[in-house]
C-alpha cells in the first residue's frame, strides 16, 4: 500500500510538475530573462484557455487549437511589449513599480474583460480523454494530466533550443546582459524584447491549453497559479529555461507527497519552504549563475 | 417700534412656516422616493459565479413595483461590486448606510464574505436578510437577520445533517471527512463532524486541502485506503469537478455506500453538462430541482423568466441554487415591510418574527436568529444521467429527493459504484 502510494504520488507530483513548468515557462522568458516582472503572465495564460475553449466548441483539439492561436497571441504579446516601452521604459531601463502597477491593472482588466465577455461560468474543454487513466502496474496516471505532462517537456525543449541555436535565441538571451553592446552590435535591442513578449504570449497560450485540459478556468484561475509560477522561475535561477522544469517538478513532487503521506493543507506551504530553504542555500537558484 | 399682537402672531406663524416647511418638503419628497434595498454582489473575482442571484432581487423587484410597490413606493435595488474580497465588504455596507441611506440591506453572498459586516449590522442594530451564510448569525445573534437560505436552525450542523441521516439510515459507521479550506466548507465540515459523532459513527479519515489543488488522486488513495462506508465532502466549483473527475481516474473503493455531501458547483449547468455521467451516484445538497415535490408553477415561471435574462448575461441558465433564494430574500422585505407598515427595523422583525411568511419555497416562519425553523436543504442524487444534455437537468429523475423524507422522490441507490455505474 505504502509502496502503491508512494509511486503514483512521484508520478502524479511529476506530472503536475511539468504541467506548472509549462505555465510558467513564458514568465521564465519575460521575468528571469529580461527581468521584467510581467504578473500579468497568468492572466495571458487563462486567455489562452479561453481562447482553446472557444476553439474546441468547434471540435477543435485543445493543444493544436492553442498551437495555432500562438500566432494572434505573439502579435499581442508585440503590440503589449510596445505599450510598455513607450509608457514606462525610458533611456532603456523602467522603474520597477512602475512597471508593477502595469502589470497589475492589465491583469485586472484583462480578468474583467473575459469576465463580461464569458460570464463567470467555469469553462472546461471537451476532450475524449479526460476521465480516463493509463495503468501500468500499480500506477494510474490519469490521460488529462499525462497528456499535458508529455507536452510540458517538448514545448520547454524545443523554447530552449530555439535561445541556444538561433540567431535571435542568442539575441534574446544576451539583451538581458547588456543591451548598448547589442545596440553596437547592431542588434536593436527594443526589437528583441518585443519579439521576447511576444513569444512569451505564445507560450502562455499553449500552457492555456494545458492547463483547461487539466481543469477547468474562470477569468480569476490566473490568480492561483501567480505566486507558484514566480516561486518556480526564481527556485530555477533567473533565465535558466532547463531549470524551469527541473524547478516544478521539484515542486510538484514536493506538493504530491506532503498531499499523500502528511496533509493537503501544508502542500503549498512546503513547497515554498523548499523555495526558502534552497535560496538560504543557493540565493542564485537551483541553475542560475552566480553573480 | 411698537409692535401689535396682530402684527407679532403674523411674523410667530411666518416664522414657523419656514422653520417646519423644508421638513414637511422633505418627508413628502420621501414619501415619493423609492424604498431602496442595499446589498453587494460579486460582479467580479473568484465567487462571480454567485452574481445571478442579482437576477432575482431584480425579478422581484419588477414584480413587485408591477404590483404598486411597498407603502406606496416603488423599490429600487442598490447594489456594489464586492469584487469576491471580505476585505471590501465593510467599506461598502457602511456606504450604503451612511452615504447612500438605504432602507434595508441584504448580505452579500456566502459565509466568507458575509460574516465581515455581522458585527457592524449588530452594532447599528440594522434589520438584514441574510444571503446564503452558513451559521450567519449564531456567533452574533443579531435578532433582525433573517436568513433566506433554507437551512435550517442550527444550521453549521444541520445544513448537511440530511447527508448524515441517509448514511445512517444505510447503515454507515466509518465516515471519511474531506473539506477545501475555506470557511463555508469549513463550517459544514466541523458540523458533519459533531453530527457524525452523535450518530456514533467513526471518523475514519478526515482531512482538509488547499482551494489551489489540481489533482486529488492521492487523497482518493488515502480515502480508500481508510475503507469508509461514507464519504462527505465540502468543495467549492473547480475543485468539485477535480475531485468527480478524480472519482472516474482512481475510484474510492467498493466498501462506499454513499459519496457526496457539500460539493458546490454541482447546481450550476456548465460543470454537469461538463461531468455528465461521471455525476450519476454522487449524493449532493441542492435547494430546488425539478421534482414534482419541489416544483411549482410559481418556480418554473420564475425560472422560464430568468433563463433568458442569465443567457444574456453569460450566466448559469438553469438557476435552481441562488436566484430563487434571492426573490425569497425580497418576498421576504416585501413581508416585513407590509406587515409591519412602515420602515421601522425593529417592527419589521417584530413581524417575521412572530408570523409565517409565503415564499416563492414555501411557508417560512424564522426562529429568534432568523433561521427557519425547518431544514429544507435537500439531498439529492444524481441518477441516470447521460451524455452532456443540459435539458435533462430540467427534468424530473435526474436528481431525485432523497432528503428529507417529506420531500423524497427515492430511495438511496448503494453502494455507490453500482449506482455510479447503473
Amino acid at each position: 500500500m505504502f509502496i502503491e502510494q508512494f509511486v503514483n504520488a512521484l508520478a502524479t507530483g511529476i506530472m503536475l510538475g511539468a504541467i506548472y513548468a509549462a505555465i510558467a515557462l513564458g514568465l521564465a522568458l519575460t521575468f528571469g530573462i529580461l527581468h521584467i516582472p510581467n504578473i500579468a503572465h497568468p492572466v495571458f495564460v487563462v486567455a489562452g484557455a479561453y481562447a482553446v475553449a472557444v476553439a474546441n466548441g468547434y471540435g477543435w483539439d485543445p493543444l493544436l487549437s492553442g498551437l495555432i492561436a500562438g500566432v494572434p497571441f505573439y502579435l499581442a504579446g508585440i503590440f503589449f511589449y510596445e505599450f510598455y516601452a513607450r509608457a514606462f521604459e525610458r533611456g532603456g531601463r523602467a522603474d520597477t513599480m512602475q512597471a508593477l502597477t502595469l502589470f497589475f491593472g492589465v491583469s485586472l482588466v484583462l480578468e474583467t474583460v473575459l469576465l463580461l465577455k464569458f460570464g463567470t461560468d467555469l469553462q472546461t474543454v471537451e476532450v475524449e480523454y479526460v476521465g480516463q487513466r493509463l495503468p501500468i502496474g500499480i500506477l494510474m496516471l490519469p490521460y488529462r494530466l499525462l497528456v499535458p505532462a508529455a507536452v510540458a517537456p517538448l514545448l520547454i525543449a524545443t523554447f530552449w533550443a530555439y535561445l541556444k541555436y538561433t540567431y535571435t535565441g542568442i539575441a534574446l538571451r544576451a539583451v538581458a546582459h547588456d543591451d548598448r553592446a547589442l545596440h553596437v552590435s547592431g542588434i536593436n535591442p527594443t526589437r528583441i524584447k518585443r519579439h521576447a513578449f511576444g513569444l512569451a504570449a505564445a507560450l502562455a497560450v499553449i500552457a492555456g491549453a494545458i492547463l483547461i485540459i487539466t481543469g477547468p478556468v474562470d477569468p480569476f484561475s490566473g490568480r492561483y497559479q501567480l505566486g507558484r509560477a514566480f516561486a518556480i522561475v526564481v527556485l530555477a535561477g533567473m533565465g535558466a529555461i532547463p531549470g524551469t522544469l527541473a524547478a516544478a517538478i521539484i515542486r510538484g513532487v514536493a506538493e504530491s507527497l506532503v498531499s499523500a503521506f502528511l496533509n493537503p493543507s501544508w502542500a503549498p506551504g512546503v513547497a515554498f519552504a523548499v523555495l526558502l530553504a534552497t535560496l538560504a542555500i543557493k540565493p542564485q537558484g537551483l541553475f542560475g549563475a552566480k553573480q | 417700534m411698537n409692535i401689535t399682537r396682530r402684527r407679532f402672531s403674523r411674523i410667530a406663524v411666518a416664522a414657523t412656516a419656514g422653520i417646519v416647511s423644508p421638513a414637511i418638503w422633505a418627508s413628502e419628497r420621501a414619501q415619493a422616493a423609492p424604498i431602496r434595498i442595499g446589498t453587494s454582489v460579486s460582479l467580479t473575482g473568484p465567487l462571480a459565479g454567485s452574481k445571478n442571484a442579482l437576477i432575482g432581487y431584480q425579478l422581484w423587484r419588477d414584480d413587485i413595483n408591477a404590483a404598486g410597490g411597498l407603502l406606496g413606493r416603488q423599490v429600487e435595488i442598490v447594489a456594489y461590486d464586492d469584487q469576491s474580497s471580505p476585505a471590501s465588504v465593510p467599506s461598502l455596507y457602511s456606504k450604503l448606510t451612511d452615504i447612500d441611506k438605504v432602507d434595508v440591506l441584504i448580505s452579500p453572498f456566502g459565509s466568507a464574505l458575509s460574516a465581515p459586516i455581522m458585527p457592524f449590522v449588530k452594532q447599528r442594530d440594522l434589520f438584514m436578510i441574510g444571503m446564503f451564510a452558513l451559521a450567519g448569525n449564531d456567533v452574533v445573534r443579531h435578532n433582525k437577520y433573517f436568513h433566506s437560505g433554507p437551512w435550517g436552525p442550527n444550521s453549521q450542523f444541520n445544513w448537511t445533517r440530511g447527508f448524515f441521516d441517509l448514511a445512517k439510515h444505510a447503515g454507515c459507521k466509518r465516515i471519511a471527512i474531506l473539506a477545501a479550506d475555506v470557511e463555508g466548507p469549513k463550517i459544514a465540515a466541523s458540523g458533519g463532524r459533531t453530527i457524525a459523532q452523535e450518530y456514533g459513527m467513526n471518523v475514519v479519515y478526515d482531512q482538509g486541502y488547499p482551494p489551489t489543488i489540481n489533482d486529488f488522486s492521492s487523497i482518493l488513495r488515502n480515502i480508500r485506503a481508510a475503507e469508509p462506508d461514507a464519504v462527505f465532502v465540502s468543495s467549492y466549483p473547480s475543485d468539485s469537478v477535480a475531485f468527480v473527475r478524480g472519482l472516474s481516474e482512481i475510484g474510492v473503493g467498493d466498501t462506499v455506500k454513499l459519496l457526496g455531501g457539500a460539493m458546490i458547483g454541482l447546481q450550476y449547468a456548465s460543470l454537469l453538462t461538463n461531468l455528465g455521467a461521471a455525476l450519476n451516484g454522487i449524493v449532493n445538497a441542492h435547494v430546488c430541482v425539478p421534482e414534482p415535490t419541489i416544483k411549482t408553477d410559481k418556480i418554473a415561471d420564475f425560472l422560464a423568466r430568468y433563463e433568458p435574462i442569465a443567457r444574456s448575461q453569460g450566466l448559469d441558465p438553469l438557476g435552481h441554487y441562488a436566484p430563487p433564494f434571492a426573490y425569497v430574500a425580497g418576498q421576504m422585505i416585501a413581508a416585513a415591510i407590509g406587515g409591519a407598515g412602515s420602515l421601522r427595523h425593529e417592527e419589521m422583525a417584530n413581524y417575521l418574527h412572530s408570523n409565517a411568511i409565503d415564499t416563492m419555497m414555501g411557508k417560512v416562519r424564522f426562529n429568534e436568529i432568523g433561521d427557519w425553523t425547518e431544514r429544507r436543504v435537500l439531498m439529492i442524487q444524481f441518477r441516470d444521467i447521460k451524455g452532456k444534455d443540459a435539458q435533462q437537468f430540467r427534468q424530473p429523475g435526474k436528481q431525485v429527493v432523497l432528503d428529507p423524507p417529506v420531500l423524497a422522490t427515492a430511495e438511496l441507490a448503494q453502494p455507490f459504484n453500482k449506482a455510479r455505474s447503473s
